[in-house]
């Protein structure tokens, strides 16, 4: 029981099965991490290596075979500016769903979720034929307008649910102070909404850095992504799989911490609100 | 304060959204009465139902139907109970609680397709990977996990991404759990499975159905996960609607008849929307 004090054997026991459980769970990511170390003949060896002489060759190898920071740089740009444009448009329209009810709000919403229902697949023919037609293919303009797009209806959605929390009475009596709108939203809003607005980015991050369906689809070598980079390994040229964890830990690893930092938030904001 | 604001602020993302809808779903609907292959351009006129018949009639379709709703119902019932089992399981301190939730959470963050290449070679790899290993050392005939069970390989790539997710949203659900009521319960000899069935669940429904509802969403549409490993095969043992319309449009080129998959796709989904929204529409307000 938790308030008993000392090491009872329950606590033994459910210590031991949660450790167990979890390392089971973590351990394709710890064994990616540990072959990326190893040489190509260890990282196949039979039985399994599980101590061996760390090396770094395989980063070089891998910056050197693929280029991999013009994918990490095309990460980057995509997953933030789309992000932030994302939120350029959700924050003002969940504030305006958010503290001017009218009786199609709700059904809006759930329209803008509806959208993200549909499978993207639905939308790849056009897509992919209006980027051709507007020369857009492989650039990062297009990925950046498609990651804005498909995550803007959860942008909106988290946002509001965010907003929805903040009692009306507060930005009354900002406004009865003879605040202007703008003070209003930049010295009463924005802060208390400050919370809401880093989860939702953060997602949105998270999201736009993973996305592989529209960066195998729309890119090829110039505006390609590192989900897009790590999809070409899978080429049955061999077993590379020192390179390959490499790789792919390189393309996992900014996220992967990232998200450690910010798990509470994410995953608060991820639920709209509805689990507390 | 006037009733323009609102609306003007309103304004950029739902117009923005409806283009997003609107314009692909009636570049679709053009697309799949017509002859459209992305190869033969010069070839282009009305053929009406034709593109709808031959995608149905195609024995894939139904194969691709079953696997999308197998993937779906398989991976939400494996990260629900899951979930929940792990959340009861790390709910109350013990030594390493904090470490033990970064750890768990880790999967939720890797990228489709390194998730799946990562299973793919070093797990399930015939000779090399580490089930292999582990089988041959148990004295067990290792499994070719992509030739011979490609769509259960697939649904564990998937369920593995997403049980952190549910797991985390269950602990944060169970903190607001009423621990008096609990102990109450417990003083009065109520047993685990009876705290469970009646205090546990029961607390958990709402967030219970917010994953089934985020999970949806993202499974609906699963691609990389098979894009990388199986190619939906061998044959269609693997192939979902999504994988089967991408197949029509970017290798056999046949735009027409990925259009028609794809208005099936989104009527599909849409059914499972309305049922959503019915749901959630409850549960969110």
């Amino acid at each position: 029981m938790a308030t008993a004090p000392g090491l009872s054997p329950a606590l033994i026991v459910r210590t031991v099965i949660a450790w167990l459980v979890t390392l089971v769970i973590f351990f394709p990511l710890g064994w990616l991490v540990l072959t990326a170390f190893k040489t190509e003949l260890q990282a196949i060896s039979v039985p399994p290596q599980l101590f061996f002489t760390p090396t770094l060759d395989n980063f070089v190898e891998v910056e050197r075979r693929s280029d991999y920071l013009l994918y990490a740089k095309n990460s980057l740009i995509t997953s933030v500016v789309s992000t932030l444009l994302g939120l350029a448009i959700a924050l003002p329209a969940a504030y305006s769903m958010a503290f001017f009810r009218n009786r199609w709000t709700r059904d809006l919403l759930m329209w803008m979720l509806s959208t993200k229902m549909m499978p993207a697949v639905g939308a790849l023919v056009p897509i992919y034929v209006l980027a051709q037609t507007a020369g857009l293919l492989d650039t990062r303009t297009a990925l950046i307008i498609v990651f804005t797009l498909s995550n803007l209806p959860i942008m909106v959605w988290m946002l509001y649910s965010h907003m929805r929390d903040i009692p009306h009475e507060i930005l009354e009596a900002a406004r009865m102070d003879g605040a202007t709108l703008w003070q209003e939203f930049r010295r009463v809003l924005l802060p208390l909404a400050m919370g809401g607005l880093f989860s939702t980015g953060l997602l949105c991050l998270v999201l736009a850095w993973n996305e592989a369906f529209w960066a195998l689809n729309l890119t090829a070598a110039k505006a390609g992504t590192l989900a897009a980079l790590i999809a070409s390994y899978s080429s049955p040229e061999g077993l590379f799989w020192a390179k390959l964890s490499c790789a792919s830990l390189m393309a996992i690893a900014p996220i992967v911490v990232f998200g450690w930092f910010s798990q509470r938030q994410l995953v608060q904001g991820l639920t709209f609100g509805a689990v507390k | 304060m006037n009733r323009f604001l609102p609306r003007a602020l309103l304004a950029p993302a739902v117009v923005t959204l409806f283009l997003w809808m609107i314009v692909p779903l009636l570049m679709t609907i053009y697309f799949s009465v017509i002859r459209y292959n992305l190869m033969q351009p010069g070839e282009v006129g009305f053929i009406g139902l034709e593109n709808y018949q031959y995608f149905l009639t195609d024995p894939s379709f139904g194969t691709a139907i079953v696997n999308t709703l197998m993937l779906l119902a398989s991976v939400i019932a494996i990260t629900v109970i899951g979930g929940v089992a792990l959340a009861l399981l790390i709910d109350e301190p013990f030594p390493g609680r904090a470490l033990v939730r970064v750890l768990l959470i880790s999967p939720f963050f890797v990228m489709p397709t390194v998730n799946a290449l990562l299973w793919k070679h070093m797990m399930m790899n015939p000779i090399y990977g580490v089930f292999a290993q582990v089988s041959r050392f148990l004295g067990v005939q290792p499994v070719d996990w992509m030739t011979d069970l490609p769509l259960f390989s697939v649904i564990l790539m998937v369920a593995w991404q997403w049980l952190p997710f549910a797991t985390l949203i269950f602990v944060t659900a169970l903190q607001s759990m009423n621990r008096e009521q609990l102990e109450a319960a417990r003083m009065d000899g109520a047993t685990y499975l009876q705290q469970l069935r009646y205090l546990y669940v029961p607390h958990l429904g709402r967030s219970i159905a917010v994953v089934i509802m985020i999970e949806m969403i993202f499974l609906m549409s699963i691609f990389a996960e098979i894009y990388t490993t199986t190619g939906g095969g061998p044959g269609d043992a693997s192939t979902n609607l999504a994988f089967l319309i991408f197949k029509q449009a970017l290798l056999n080129f046949d735009a027409g008849v990925a259009s028609a998959g794809a208005l099936l796709a989104i009527v599909l989904a849409n059914i499972v929307a309305i049922f959503l929204i019915r749901m959630i529409g409850k549960n969110l307000d």
